[in-house]
Parts: structure tokens; sequence; C-alpha cells
């Protein structure tokens, strides 16, 4: 009863706060509602037993994203946005494709047949601990993702500044 | 599963319908964020941890995509002054 309860909760707020966040004209109240998404969907994380996703989680997007986000709202004229309408004038349009596309992903999702059960069950993690089952995982079966996924932040980091820059006169 | 769909949707939505393009961006990792959810909650279930790895990946694709955007966003609003995506109407070549 009550884990049901936890999620009702807890998916109740993560479609509150997102419909939120799309919808809000001011866009330092969009970033500060998308703050408290993160700390739910962090949550959710920890209730799924997935402790070092959901720290990893607050770090980078609440951390990380969210600042970065709030920096460029700070360019943003608020005062005229405020004044503006929010939305394109296409928006039936964009709402017509949203709820085509949700009543597709419903239908299909009703043929997913769950596939077979892998090896760390709950006891294997609780007795080796999350981070180090992880780890494992992740420096051995997953070696070149990760060396691809530290090239993609490197072209990251090089990229931004680039684009950033400006030109140098002369 | 039907919780990352609603949170995917609204993603969507908010991608093709708001104007200023701060709030598009922040549609884009709404919809990284459902994906997230799925694929944690399907490791849960399946109790493999091949999910949370993967859930990793997108973390990090995520971040570099918010880097690059927002490079690209001020960037163009020193050209531009402006945050709008329908004000966006010339290109050249």
């Amino acid at each position: 009863m009550l884990p049901e309860l936890f999620f009702a909760y807890f998916a109740f707020a993560i479609v509150l706060l997102s419909i939120l966040v799309i919808t809000r004209k001011n866009p330092v109240h969009s970033v500060l509602w998308m703050l408290l998404l993160f700390f739910h969907i962090a949550s959710l994380y920890l209730f799924l037993n997935a402790e070092f996703i959901a720290l990893v989680q607050l770090i980078v997007y609440a951390g990380g994203i969210l600042v970065l986000f709030l920096f460029a709202v700070l360019l943003v004229n608020i005062r005229e946005e405020l004044r503006i309408s929010r939305f394109i004038g296409a928006w039936p349009t964009g709402l017509t494709f949203a709820i085509g596309l949700f009543i597709v992903i419903l239908i299909s999702i009703k043929s997913f047949v769950l596939g077979q059960q892998g090896i760390y069950t709950i006891d294997l993690i609780k007795k080796e601990s999350h981070i180090k089952a992880l780890g494992k995982l992740l420096y051995t079966d997953f070696l070149y993702p990760f060396e691809i996924a530290s090239l993609i932040l490197l072209v990251a980091i090089i990229g931004a500044i680039v684009l950033a820059k400006r030109r140098l006169k002369g | 599963m039907v919780l990352s769909t609603v949170v995917f949707t609204i993603g969507v939505f908010g991608f093709l319908s708001r104007r200023n393009i701060i709030i598009i961006f922040m549609s884009i990792e709404l919809m990284l964020n459902a994906v997230n959810i799925n694929l944690i909650s399907l490791s849960h279930y399946l109790q493999d941890l091949r999910g949370q790895i993967l859930a990793f990946f997108v973390i990090a694709v995520a971040a570099s995509e918010a880097a690059i955007g927002l490079a690209i966003i001020i960037a163009f609003f020193r050209n531009k002054a402006t945050a709008h995506v329908d004000e966006i109407q010339e290109m050249k070549g």
C-alpha cells in the first residue's frame, strides 16, 4: 500500500511540475519549477534502488545544467517576455502532434513483454554495494562507450568555448 | 512507463509550441529525463544494471547538449538580440 502511495505522489508531482515548466510565462519561474522537478525525479530513482544515479541526477542536472539555464535566462529581456504571448501561432498543431504520439506510444506499450531477468538481484547489490556493482560493469563491459562519452564531453567543452567566444579584432 | 510517456509527450508539446528558445531547450531536457525514468524503472524490474549504465550515458549527452545549445543561444543572441524562434527567419546559403 505504502509504495503505491509513494509512487502515485511522485508520478502526480512529476507530471504537474513538467506541465508547469513548459507553461510558465517567466523563464525564471520555469527554471525553478524544473529544479523541483529534478528533485522529484531523483527521489523516484531512490525509490527504484538506484542511489548513485539519483545523486548523479542531482549533481549534474540540478547543479550544472540548471545553472547554465539560469545564466542563459539572464540574457532574455523578461519585461518583454511577460508582455507577449508565450506560444507560437501554430501551437494547436504541436498539441495535436503530441497527443497523437502519446496515443501511438500507449498502444505500443500494450504489446510490450518483459525480457528475462538479469543477475543483479537486490540481494546481490546489497551485498556488493550499488556503486561497486555499477563501477564493475561500467569499466569492463561498457569501457568503449565510456571512452566515447568522455570524447563527447570533450567536444562539448571545445564547441561551447568556440561558439560563445567573441571574435578577436584584427 | 505510462508516467515516462506522459512526461515525454509534454516535452514534445513544449518543444513544438513555445516561443522562447530557452524553454525549448528545457523541453528537450524533459524528454531526456523521461527516457531516463523509463530506463531506470526497467533496470529495476529486470534486475539488471545495464539500464542504469545507459542512463549514465544519457545524462552525459544531455549535459554536453545543454552546453552546446546554450553556447549557440548566446552567439545567436549577440547577433540578433531576440530569443524567440518565430523571429529567426533569415538563413544564408
